[in-house]
Protein backbone atom coordinates (compact mmCIF):
# COMPACT_ATOMS: atom_id res chain seq x y z
CA UNK A 1 0.00 0.00 0.00
CA UNK A 2 0.66 3.53 -0.67
CA UNK A 3 1.45 4.34 2.59
CA UNK A 4 2.25 8.00 2.59
CA UNK A 5 -1.47 8.81 -0.13
CA UNK A 6 -3.29 7.15 2.81
CA UNK A 7 -1.79 9.24 5.85
CA UNK A 8 -3.02 12.19 3.90
CA UNK A 9 -6.63 11.09 3.31
CA UNK A 10 -6.95 11.65 6.72
CA UNK A 11 -6.55 15.16 8.48
CA UNK A 12 -5.99 13.97 11.80
CA UNK A 13 -2.53 13.12 11.13
CA UNK A 14 -1.35 16.84 10.36
CA UNK A 15 -2.57 16.94 13.96
CA UNK A 16 0.59 17.65 16.44
CA UNK A 17 0.05 16.76 20.00
CA UNK A 18 2.01 17.45 23.45
CA UNK A 19 4.43 19.85 21.98
CA UNK A 20 4.78 19.34 18.66
CA UNK A 21 4.74 15.76 18.67
CA UNK A 22 3.36 14.04 15.53
CA UNK A 23 0.22 11.59 16.47
CA UNK A 24 0.95 7.44 16.58
CA UNK A 25 -2.19 6.44 16.37
CA UNK A 26 -2.64 2.76 17.59
CA UNK A 27 -5.81 1.92 19.38
CA UNK A 28 -8.07 1.88 15.78
CA UNK A 29 -9.25 -0.98 17.71
CA UNK A 30 -10.82 1.25 20.12
CA UNK A 31 -12.25 3.34 17.25
CA UNK A 32 -10.44 4.69 13.71
CA UNK A 33 -9.35 7.75 12.46
CA UNK A 34 -11.73 9.21 9.43
CA UNK A 35 -10.99 10.46 5.69
CA UNK A 36 -11.67 13.61 4.09
CA UNK A 37 -14.22 11.89 1.91
CA UNK A 38 -15.92 10.58 4.87
CA UNK A 39 -15.91 14.07 7.00
CA UNK A 40 -16.62 15.72 3.57
CA UNK A 41 -20.14 13.45 3.15
CA UNK A 42 -21.43 14.55 6.22
CA UNK A 43 -20.32 17.76 5.43
CA UNK A 44 -22.38 18.06 1.88
CA UNK A 45 -25.47 16.44 3.27
CA UNK A 46 -26.32 18.70 6.03
CA UNK A 47 -24.95 21.87 3.71
CA UNK A 48 -26.94 20.07 0.77
CA UNK A 49 -29.31 17.73 0.77
CA UNK A 50 -30.93 17.50 5.20
CA UNK A 51 -33.71 16.50 5.31
CA UNK A 52 -35.84 13.81 6.88
CA UNK A 53 -35.96 10.75 4.91
CA UNK A 54 -38.93 8.40 4.30
CA UNK A 55 -41.55 10.98 4.97
CA UNK A 56 -41.35 14.13 2.70
CA UNK A 57 -42.82 14.60 -0.89
CA UNK A 58 -40.15 17.66 -1.68
CA UNK A 59 -36.74 17.21 -3.20
CA UNK A 60 -34.92 17.43 -0.39
CA UNK A 61 -36.76 14.47 1.10
CA UNK A 62 -36.24 12.38 -1.81
CA UNK A 63 -32.67 13.43 -2.00
CA UNK A 64 -31.91 12.34 1.39
CA UNK A 65 -33.85 9.32 1.18
CA UNK A 66 -31.74 8.23 -1.64
CA UNK A 67 -28.48 9.02 -0.11
CA UNK A 68 -29.99 7.27 3.18
CA UNK A 69 -30.90 3.75 1.06
CA UNK A 70 -27.86 4.03 -1.24
CA UNK A 71 -25.69 4.14 1.75
CA UNK A 72 -27.24 0.92 2.55
CA UNK A 73 -27.50 -0.71 -0.73
CA UNK A 74 -22.86 0.37 -0.89
CA UNK A 75 -22.65 -1.53 3.00
CA UNK A 76 -25.13 -4.25 1.78
CA UNK A 77 -22.69 -5.12 -1.41
CA UNK A 78 -19.44 -4.40 0.73
CA UNK A 79 -20.12 -7.70 3.02
CA UNK A 80 -21.70 -10.04 0.30
CA UNK A 81 -25.64 -9.37 1.23
CA UNK A 82 -27.90 -9.11 -2.08
CA UNK A 83 -30.69 -7.58 -0.31
CA UNK A 84 -29.96 -4.72 1.36
CA UNK A 85 -33.37 -4.92 3.62
CA UNK A 86 -31.71 -7.41 6.04
CA UNK A 87 -29.28 -4.74 6.79
CA UNK A 88 -30.81 -2.69 9.66
CA UNK A 89 -29.05 0.43 10.99
CA UNK A 90 -28.29 0.48 14.52
CA UNK A 91 -26.79 2.73 16.79
CA UNK A 92 -23.59 0.47 16.88
CA UNK A 93 -22.67 -3.44 17.31
CA UNK A 94 -23.40 -3.34 21.06
CA UNK A 95 -26.93 -2.39 20.38
CA UNK A 96 -26.87 -4.95 17.41
CA UNK A 97 -26.29 -7.95 19.59
CA UNK A 98 -29.01 -6.24 22.61
CA UNK A 99 -31.51 -6.06 19.30
CA UNK A 100 -31.90 -9.62 19.27
CA UNK A 101 -31.27 -10.99 22.71
CA UNK A 102 -34.30 -8.31 23.26
CA UNK A 103 -36.59 -9.42 20.81
CA UNK A 104 -35.95 -12.61 18.99
CA UNK A 105 -34.03 -13.69 22.72
CA UNK A 106 -37.29 -12.48 24.55
CA UNK A 107 -39.66 -14.40 22.15
CA UNK A 108 -38.49 -17.55 21.21
CA UNK A 109 -36.03 -18.62 24.74
CA UNK A 110 -37.92 -20.07 27.84
CA UNK A 111 -36.16 -21.00 30.79
CA UNK A 112 -33.55 -23.34 31.01
CA UNK A 113 -33.13 -22.94 27.25
CA UNK A 114 -28.42 -22.87 26.49
CA UNK A 115 -26.71 -20.18 25.06
CA UNK A 116 -23.15 -20.47 24.07
CA UNK A 117 -21.02 -17.90 24.01
CA UNK A 118 -16.73 -17.88 24.63
CA UNK A 119 -14.51 -16.61 26.92
CA UNK A 120 -12.89 -13.96 24.63
CA UNK A 121 -16.08 -11.71 23.91
CA UNK A 122 -16.51 -8.40 24.34
CA UNK A 123 -18.96 -7.31 27.53
CA UNK A 124 -21.53 -6.29 24.64
CA UNK A 125 -21.30 -10.41 23.81
CA UNK A 126 -22.23 -11.13 27.07
CA UNK A 127 -23.92 -8.69 29.08
CA UNK A 128 -27.18 -9.06 26.97
CA UNK A 129 -27.47 -12.48 27.83
CA UNK A 130 -26.68 -12.72 31.35
CA UNK A 131 -29.66 -9.69 31.13
CA UNK A 132 -31.99 -12.97 29.65
CA UNK A 133 -30.56 -15.24 32.29
CA UNK A 134 -31.69 -13.30 34.97
CA UNK A 135 -34.80 -12.15 33.17
CA UNK A 136 -36.17 -16.07 32.29
CA UNK A 137 -33.69 -18.16 33.30
CA UNK A 138 -32.19 -19.36 29.88
CA UNK A 139 -28.21 -20.48 30.87
CA UNK A 140 -25.49 -19.05 29.21
CA UNK A 141 -22.45 -20.92 28.54
CA UNK A 142 -18.90 -20.00 27.88
CA UNK A 143 -16.82 -21.83 25.41
CA UNK A 144 -13.18 -21.73 26.08
CA UNK A 145 -10.18 -20.28 24.94
CA UNK A 146 -6.85 -22.88 25.23
CA UNK A 147 -3.42 -21.36 26.52
CA UNK A 148 -2.52 -20.13 22.88
CA UNK A 149 -6.08 -17.60 22.77
CA UNK A 150 -8.02 -19.91 20.62
CA UNK A 151 -10.73 -21.75 20.78
CA UNK A 152 -10.77 -24.89 21.81
CA UNK A 153 -12.91 -27.25 19.65
CA UNK A 154 -13.08 -30.39 21.44
CA UNK A 155 -15.06 -28.49 24.56
CA UNK A 156 -17.39 -26.35 21.68
CA UNK A 157 -18.28 -29.21 19.78
CA UNK A 158 -19.62 -30.85 23.72
CA UNK A 159 -21.33 -27.78 24.48
CA UNK A 160 -23.16 -28.62 21.29
CA UNK A 161 -24.30 -31.51 23.11
CA UNK A 162 -26.44 -29.75 24.84
CA UNK A 163 -28.49 -28.41 22.11
CA UNK A 164 -27.95 -24.48 22.60
CA UNK A 165 -30.30 -22.37 20.79
CA UNK A 166 -28.22 -19.68 20.48
CA UNK A 167 -24.33 -19.35 19.31
CA UNK A 168 -23.16 -16.02 19.88
CA UNK A 169 -19.55 -15.08 19.36
CA UNK A 170 -16.88 -12.74 17.89
CA UNK A 171 -15.52 -13.09 14.52
CA UNK A 172 -12.16 -11.54 16.08
CA UNK A 173 -11.06 -10.93 19.36
CA UNK A 174 -10.60 -7.42 20.26
CA UNK A 175 -8.29 -8.02 23.01
CA UNK A 176 -6.23 -11.55 21.65
CA UNK A 177 -6.15 -10.66 17.99
CA UNK A 178 -7.47 -14.03 17.51
CA UNK A 179 -9.47 -14.78 14.27
CA UNK A 180 -11.79 -17.42 14.78
CA UNK A 181 -12.70 -20.06 11.98
CA UNK A 182 -16.20 -18.42 11.92
CA UNK A 183 -17.38 -20.65 8.85
CA UNK A 184 -16.31 -23.97 10.80
CA UNK A 185 -18.15 -22.06 13.85
CA UNK A 186 -21.71 -21.66 12.40
CA UNK A 187 -22.35 -24.94 10.06
CA UNK A 188 -21.43 -27.31 13.63
CA UNK A 189 -24.25 -24.90 15.35
CA UNK A 190 -26.30 -25.22 12.02
CA UNK A 191 -26.15 -28.99 12.44
CA UNK A 192 -27.06 -28.88 16.18
CA UNK A 193 -29.97 -26.59 15.79
CA UNK A 194 -28.71 -23.39 16.99
CA UNK A 195 -28.79 -20.41 15.10
CA UNK A 196 -25.71 -18.14 15.15
CA UNK A 197 -25.01 -14.21 15.99
CA UNK A 198 -21.20 -13.22 15.42
CA UNK A 199 -20.00 -9.93 16.91
CA UNK A 200 -17.44 -8.64 13.53
CA UNK A 201 -17.09 -5.66 15.40
CA UNK A 202 -13.51 -6.00 14.92
CA UNK A 203 -13.54 -7.87 11.42
CA UNK A 204 -15.30 -6.00 8.96
CA UNK A 205 -12.84 -2.93 9.16
CA UNK A 206 -9.87 -5.55 8.27
CA UNK A 207 -10.99 -8.35 6.13
CA UNK A 208 -12.95 -9.06 3.22
CA UNK A 209 -16.10 -10.24 4.96
CA UNK A 210 -19.17 -12.14 2.85
CA UNK A 211 -21.99 -12.96 5.38
CA UNK A 212 -23.84 -14.95 3.18
CA UNK A 213 -21.36 -17.19 2.49
CA UNK A 214 -20.39 -17.49 6.22
CA UNK A 215 -24.28 -18.56 6.40
CA UNK A 216 -24.17 -16.38 9.77
CA UNK A 217 -27.93 -15.88 10.66
CA UNK A 218 -27.03 -12.74 12.14
CA UNK A 219 -24.48 -10.57 12.25
CA UNK A 220 -23.42 -7.15 13.51
CA UNK A 221 -20.59 -4.24 13.40
CA UNK A 222 -20.28 -0.76 13.71
CA UNK A 223 -19.08 2.14 11.46
CA UNK A 224 -16.71 3.94 13.81
CA UNK A 225 -14.37 1.35 13.57
CA UNK A 226 -14.31 1.51 9.75
CA UNK A 227 -13.25 4.94 9.03
CA UNK A 228 -17.19 6.14 9.32
CA UNK A 229 -18.72 8.06 12.23
CA UNK A 230 -19.33 7.41 15.77
CA UNK A 231 -23.81 6.12 16.40
CA UNK A 232 -24.11 4.46 13.84
CA UNK A 233 -23.69 -0.03 13.28
CA UNK A 234 -25.35 -2.28 11.47
CA UNK A 235 -27.65 -5.73 12.71
CA UNK A 236 -27.76 -8.02 9.47
CA UNK A 237 -30.47 -10.77 9.88
CA UNK A 238 -31.79 -13.48 7.81
CA UNK A 239 -34.79 -12.70 6.08
CA UNK A 240 -37.29 -15.27 8.03
CA UNK A 241 -35.84 -14.73 11.13
CA UNK A 242 -35.91 -10.56 10.96
CA UNK A 243 -39.43 -10.87 9.97
CA UNK A 244 -40.64 -13.55 12.68
CA UNK A 245 -38.59 -11.44 15.12
CA UNK A 246 -40.89 -8.47 17.05
CA UNK A 247 -40.08 -4.84 16.81
CA UNK A 248 -37.79 -3.49 19.22
CA UNK A 249 -38.57 0.45 19.86
CA UNK A 250 -41.67 1.95 18.66
CA UNK A 251 -42.85 5.12 16.97
CA UNK A 252 -42.58 6.57 13.59
CA UNK A 253 -41.06 4.87 10.71
CA UNK A 254 -41.31 1.46 12.14
CA UNK A 255 -45.23 0.97 11.52
CA UNK A 256 -47.55 0.44 8.93
CA UNK A 257 -50.84 1.51 10.34
CA UNK A 258 -51.56 2.98 13.48
CA UNK A 259 -55.42 3.20 14.27
CA UNK A 260 -56.77 4.19 17.96
CA UNK A 261 -57.04 0.26 18.90
CA UNK A 262 -53.56 -0.50 17.90
CA UNK A 263 -50.77 -0.80 15.11
CA UNK A 264 -49.28 -3.07 12.76
CA UNK A 265 -45.38 -3.36 12.11
CA UNK A 266 -43.44 -2.18 9.00
CA UNK A 267 -41.74 -4.35 6.49
CA UNK A 268 -38.29 -4.57 7.52
CA UNK A 269 -35.40 -3.34 7.65
CA UNK A 270 -37.79 -0.40 8.69
CA UNK A 271 -39.87 -2.56 11.39
CA UNK A 272 -36.74 -1.95 13.28
CA UNK A 273 -35.92 1.71 12.48
CA UNK A 274 -37.67 3.54 14.97
CA UNK A 275 -37.44 7.46 14.87
CA UNK A 276 -35.61 9.68 12.28
CA UNK A 277 -32.13 7.75 11.53
CA UNK A 278 -28.80 8.70 11.77
CA UNK A 279 -29.44 9.99 7.97
CA UNK A 280 -25.63 11.85 8.19
CA UNK A 281 -24.02 9.02 9.99
CA UNK A 282 -25.53 6.42 7.48
CA UNK A 283 -24.27 8.47 4.16
CA UNK A 284 -20.99 9.10 6.29
CA UNK A 285 -21.10 5.00 6.86
CA UNK A 286 -21.34 5.03 3.03
CA UNK A 287 -18.64 7.23 1.93
CA UNK A 288 -16.48 4.87 4.37
CA UNK A 289 -17.51 1.51 2.66
CA UNK A 290 -16.48 3.32 -0.97
CA UNK A 291 -12.87 4.59 0.86
CA UNK A 292 -12.37 1.49 2.12
CA UNK A 293 -13.51 -0.44 -1.40
CA UNK A 294 -11.01 1.65 -3.39
CA UNK A 295 -8.53 0.61 -1.38
CA UNK A 296 -9.52 -3.39 -1.20
CA UNK A 297 -9.92 -5.07 1.76
CA UNK A 298 -7.61 -8.01 0.51
CA UNK A 299 -4.50 -4.83 0.29
CA UNK A 300 -5.92 -3.54 3.59
CA UNK A 301 -5.74 -7.23 5.83
CA UNK A 302 -2.34 -7.75 4.11
CA UNK A 303 -1.07 -4.59 5.04
CA UNK A 304 -1.67 -5.43 8.67
CA UNK A 305 -0.58 -8.72 8.92
CA UNK A 306 3.10 -7.48 7.39
CA UNK A 307 2.95 -4.89 10.32
CA UNK A 308 1.44 -7.47 12.85
CA UNK A 309 4.47 -9.84 11.78
CA UNK A 310 6.82 -6.74 12.39
CA UNK A 311 5.17 -5.54 15.36
CA UNK A 312 5.09 -9.40 17.19
CA UNK A 313 8.94 -10.22 16.41
CA UNK A 314 9.57 -5.87 17.54
CA UNK A 315 7.84 -6.11 20.69
CA UNK A 316 8.76 -10.17 21.13
CA UNK A 317 12.41 -8.96 21.94
CA UNK A 318 11.40 -6.14 24.61
CA UNK A 319 12.88 -7.65 27.86
CA UNK A 320 10.30 -8.71 30.12
CA UNK A 321 7.04 -8.41 27.83
CA UNK A 322 4.74 -10.70 26.95
CA UNK A 323 2.28 -10.97 24.28
CA UNK A 324 -0.97 -12.51 24.89
CA UNK A 325 -2.91 -14.37 22.33
CA UNK A 326 -2.15 -16.48 19.39
CA UNK A 327 0.78 -17.02 16.77
CA UNK A 328 0.89 -14.57 14.04
CA UNK A 329 -0.95 -16.60 11.67
CA UNK A 330 -3.91 -16.72 13.51
CA UNK A 331 -4.24 -13.02 14.67
CA UNK A 332 -5.51 -9.72 12.83
CA UNK A 333 -3.61 -6.14 13.77
CA UNK A 334 -4.37 -6.06 17.32
CA UNK A 335 -1.54 -6.90 19.77
CA UNK A 336 -2.04 -6.57 23.41
CA UNK A 337 0.55 -7.21 25.99
CA UNK A 338 1.74 -7.16 29.81
CA UNK A 339 5.46 -6.12 31.09
CA UNK A 340 7.00 -7.68 34.63
CA UNK A 341 6.37 -5.29 36.99
CA UNK A 342 4.84 -2.06 34.90
CA UNK A 343 1.31 -1.43 35.09
CA UNK A 344 -0.81 -1.14 31.46
CA UNK A 345 -1.61 1.94 32.79
CA UNK A 346 1.81 3.15 33.71
CA UNK A 347 2.79 2.06 29.80
CA UNK A 348 -0.17 4.07 28.04
CA UNK A 349 0.70 7.12 30.16
CA UNK A 350 4.36 7.07 29.33
CA UNK A 351 3.85 6.07 25.97
CA UNK A 352 1.32 8.85 25.49
CA UNK A 353 4.20 11.72 26.29
CA UNK A 354 5.91 10.42 23.02
CA UNK A 355 2.34 11.08 21.39
CA UNK A 356 1.48 7.22 21.44
CA UNK A 357 -2.04 6.72 21.64
CA UNK A 358 -2.45 2.43 22.96
CA UNK A 359 -5.20 1.56 25.16
CA UNK A 360 -4.66 0.09 28.59
CA UNK A 361 -7.02 -1.81 31.21
CA UNK A 362 -9.52 -4.65 30.11
CA UNK A 363 -10.77 -3.85 27.08
CA UNK A 364 -14.46 -4.30 27.73
CA UNK A 365 -13.00 -7.86 28.22
CA UNK A 366 -12.76 -8.31 31.98
CA UNK A 367 -13.85 -12.38 32.14
CA UNK A 368 -11.43 -13.14 29.32
CA UNK A 369 -8.38 -10.71 31.73
CA UNK A 370 -9.69 -12.90 34.51
CA UNK A 371 -8.90 -16.36 32.71
CA UNK A 372 -5.41 -15.08 31.83
CA UNK A 373 -5.04 -14.07 35.10
CA UNK A 374 -4.08 -10.58 34.46
CA UNK A 375 -5.25 -7.36 35.93
CA UNK A 376 -5.39 -5.38 32.75
CA UNK A 377 -3.33 -5.57 29.09
CA UNK A 378 -1.72 -2.93 27.11
CA UNK A 379 -3.26 -3.10 23.42
CA UNK A 380 -1.63 -1.79 20.52
CA UNK A 381 -3.80 -1.97 17.72
CA UNK A 382 -3.37 -1.41 14.01
CA UNK A 383 -5.24 0.37 10.51
CA UNK A 384 -4.48 0.82 7.18
CA UNK A 385 -2.73 3.72 8.08
CA UNK A 386 -0.07 2.45 10.26
CA UNK A 387 3.56 1.67 8.82
CA UNK A 388 6.64 0.21 10.74
CA UNK A 389 8.13 3.98 11.44
CA UNK A 390 4.80 3.79 14.21
CA UNK A 391 6.00 0.45 15.72
CA UNK A 392 9.48 1.84 16.08
CA UNK A 393 8.66 4.45 18.18
CA UNK A 394 6.51 2.22 20.21
CA UNK A 395 9.22 0.00 20.27
CA UNK A 396 11.56 3.37 21.18
CA UNK A 397 8.88 4.14 23.74
CA UNK A 398 8.84 0.78 25.66
CA UNK A 399 12.62 0.75 25.88
CA UNK A 400 12.23 4.35 27.44
CA UNK A 401 9.52 2.61 30.03
CA UNK A 402 12.26 0.08 30.92
CA UNK A 403 14.82 3.06 31.84
CA UNK A 404 11.57 4.60 33.71
CA UNK A 405 11.33 1.77 36.14
CA UNK A 406 14.50 0.35 36.10
CA UNK B 1 6.45 12.89 32.39
CA UNK B 2 9.17 12.86 34.57
CA UNK B 3 7.32 15.24 36.70
CA UNK B 4 4.36 12.32 36.90
CA UNK B 5 7.25 9.74 37.34
CA UNK B 6 9.08 11.40 39.19
CA UNK B 7 11.69 9.46 41.43
CA UNK B 8 9.82 9.08 44.39
CA UNK B 9 6.92 7.87 43.23
CA UNK B 10 8.63 4.84 41.59
CA UNK B 11 10.58 4.14 44.46
CA UNK B 12 7.56 4.03 46.52
CA UNK B 13 6.17 2.03 43.95
CA UNK B 14 9.31 -0.80 43.23
CA UNK B 15 10.14 -0.68 46.81
CA UNK B 16 7.00 0.17 49.06
CA UNK B 17 7.65 0.38 53.18
CA UNK B 18 3.51 -0.89 53.80
CA UNK B 19 3.26 -3.91 51.65
CA UNK B 20 1.52 -6.71 53.28
CA UNK B 21 -1.31 -6.83 55.24
CA UNK B 22 -1.63 -7.34 59.53
CA UNK B 23 -2.71 -10.35 61.61
CA UNK B 24 -3.93 -7.93 64.44
CA UNK B 25 -5.99 -5.40 62.88
CA UNK B 26 -9.11 -2.85 63.71
CA UNK B 27 -9.41 -1.37 60.83
CA UNK B 28 -9.52 -3.00 57.48
CA UNK B 29 -11.03 -2.10 53.89
CA UNK B 30 -10.66 -3.31 50.49
CA UNK B 31 -11.50 -1.92 47.48
CA UNK B 32 -10.73 -1.68 43.27
CA UNK B 33 -10.97 0.74 40.98
CA UNK B 34 -13.36 -1.33 38.30
CA UNK B 35 -11.37 1.00 35.35
CA UNK B 36 -8.37 -0.66 35.49
CA UNK B 37 -8.36 -3.10 37.46
CA UNK B 38 -6.59 -1.64 40.36
CA UNK B 39 -7.06 -3.37 44.07
CA UNK B 40 -6.26 -2.00 47.46
CA UNK B 41 -6.70 -3.44 51.01
CA UNK B 42 -5.66 -1.04 53.68
CA UNK B 43 -5.05 -2.65 57.18
CA UNK B 44 -4.59 -0.60 60.50
CA UNK B 45 -3.27 -1.23 63.84
CA UNK B 46 -4.08 1.41 66.56
CA UNK B 47 -3.35 2.31 70.27
CA UNK B 48 -5.61 2.76 73.29
CA UNK B 49 -5.64 6.32 72.20
CA UNK B 50 -6.83 5.51 68.44
CA UNK B 51 -3.16 6.50 67.21
CA UNK B 52 -2.30 4.50 64.38
CA UNK B 53 0.62 2.25 65.15
CA UNK B 54 0.96 -0.14 62.32
CA UNK B 55 -0.15 0.24 58.79
CA UNK B 56 -0.27 -2.47 55.64
CA UNK B 57 -1.82 -2.50 52.18
CA UNK B 58 -2.09 -5.54 49.90
CA UNK B 59 -3.04 -5.42 46.13
CA UNK B 60 -1.89 -4.40 42.62
CA UNK B 61 -1.92 -1.29 40.35
CA UNK B 62 -0.31 1.16 38.78
CA UNK B 63 2.98 3.07 39.32
CA UNK B 64 0.46 6.65 41.03
CA UNK B 65 -1.95 4.21 43.09
CA UNK B 66 0.46 2.08 44.57
CA UNK B 67 2.69 5.00 45.68
CA UNK B 68 -0.51 7.16 46.65
CA UNK B 69 -0.97 4.26 48.95
CA UNK B 70 2.31 3.80 50.15
CA UNK B 71 2.66 7.20 50.76
CA UNK B 72 -0.18 8.21 52.97
CA UNK B 73 0.64 5.16 54.86
CA UNK B 74 3.87 6.73 55.95
CA UNK B 75 2.15 9.59 57.09
CA UNK B 76 -0.21 8.39 59.36
CA UNK B 77 1.92 6.82 61.52
CA UNK B 78 1.88 7.85 64.66
CA UNK B 79 -1.88 9.91 64.02
CA UNK B 80 -4.92 9.58 65.38
CA UNK B 81 -7.84 8.29 63.24
CA UNK B 82 -9.56 11.49 64.39
CA UNK B 83 -7.11 13.29 62.60
CA UNK B 84 -6.84 11.33 59.30
CA UNK B 85 -10.84 11.49 58.97
CA UNK B 86 -9.93 14.99 57.88
CA UNK B 87 -7.41 14.07 55.11
CA UNK B 88 -8.77 15.62 51.75
CA UNK B 89 -7.56 14.79 48.29
CA UNK B 90 -5.36 17.65 48.32
CA UNK B 91 -3.36 16.23 50.88
CA UNK B 92 -2.44 13.69 48.47
CA UNK B 93 -1.93 15.56 45.86
CA UNK B 94 0.62 17.01 48.02
CA UNK B 95 2.02 13.99 49.48
CA UNK B 96 2.87 12.99 45.60
CA UNK B 97 3.96 16.51 44.57
CA UNK B 98 2.22 15.92 40.71
CA UNK B 99 -0.55 17.18 38.87
CA UNK B 100 -2.86 14.58 38.05
CA UNK B 101 -5.62 13.78 34.52
CA UNK B 102 -9.12 12.85 35.71
CA UNK B 103 -8.92 9.51 34.84
CA UNK B 104 -5.58 9.27 36.83
CA UNK B 105 -6.94 10.96 39.83
CA UNK B 106 -8.68 7.86 40.42
CA UNK B 107 -5.76 5.79 40.95
CA UNK B 108 -4.29 8.26 42.68
CA UNK B 109 -7.14 8.74 45.40
CA UNK B 110 -8.28 4.81 45.91
CA UNK B 111 -6.20 4.61 48.66
CA UNK B 112 -7.81 7.97 50.03
CA UNK B 113 -10.84 6.30 49.30
CA UNK B 114 -10.12 2.74 50.57
CA UNK B 115 -8.60 4.39 54.09
CA UNK B 116 -11.42 6.24 54.88
CA UNK B 117 -14.12 3.51 54.15
CA UNK B 118 -12.09 1.62 56.56
CA UNK B 119 -11.79 3.91 59.66
CA UNK B 120 -15.27 5.07 59.08
CA UNK B 121 -15.87 0.99 59.47
CA UNK B 122 -18.14 1.61 56.17
CA UNK B 123 -19.55 -1.26 53.68
CA UNK B 124 -19.25 0.46 50.66
CA UNK B 125 -17.02 2.98 49.86
CA UNK B 126 -18.67 6.27 48.21
CA UNK B 127 -17.25 9.37 46.20
CA UNK B 128 -18.13 11.32 49.08
CA UNK B 129 -15.47 10.22 51.21
CA UNK B 130 -12.74 11.74 48.98
CA UNK B 131 -13.80 15.34 48.48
Amino acid sequence: MKSEKIINSFPIFTRKIHGGKPLVYLDSAATSQKPFTVIKAIEDYYKQSNSNVHRGIHFLAEEATGLYESARKKIADFVGVKNQNQLIFTRNTTESINIVARTWGRRFLKKGDVILTTEMEHHSNIVPWFTLAEEIGIVVKFIRITRNGILDWEQYLQLLNLSPKIVSFTHMSNVLGTINPVRDIISSAHQAGAITIVDGAQSVPHMLVNIEKLDADFYAFSAHKMCGPTGIGILYGKKDLLEQMPHFLGGGDMIKKVTFDGFTTNSIPYKFEAGTPPIAQAIGFGAAVDFLSAEGMDNIFAHEKELTTYAYESLSAIPGLSIIGPSVNDRGGVISFVIERIHPHDIAQILDQFGIAVRAGHHCAMPLHEKLNIPASTRASMYLYNTRDDIDDLHKGLFHILEVFK
Amino acid sequence: MDDLYREIIIEHYKNPHHKGKLKDKDYSFEDENPLCGDHIQIDLKVDQHQKVIDAKFDGQGCAISISSTDLLLDSILGKKIDQIKKLTKQDILDLLGIELSPVRLKCALLSLKVLKAAIYELNESSEELIK
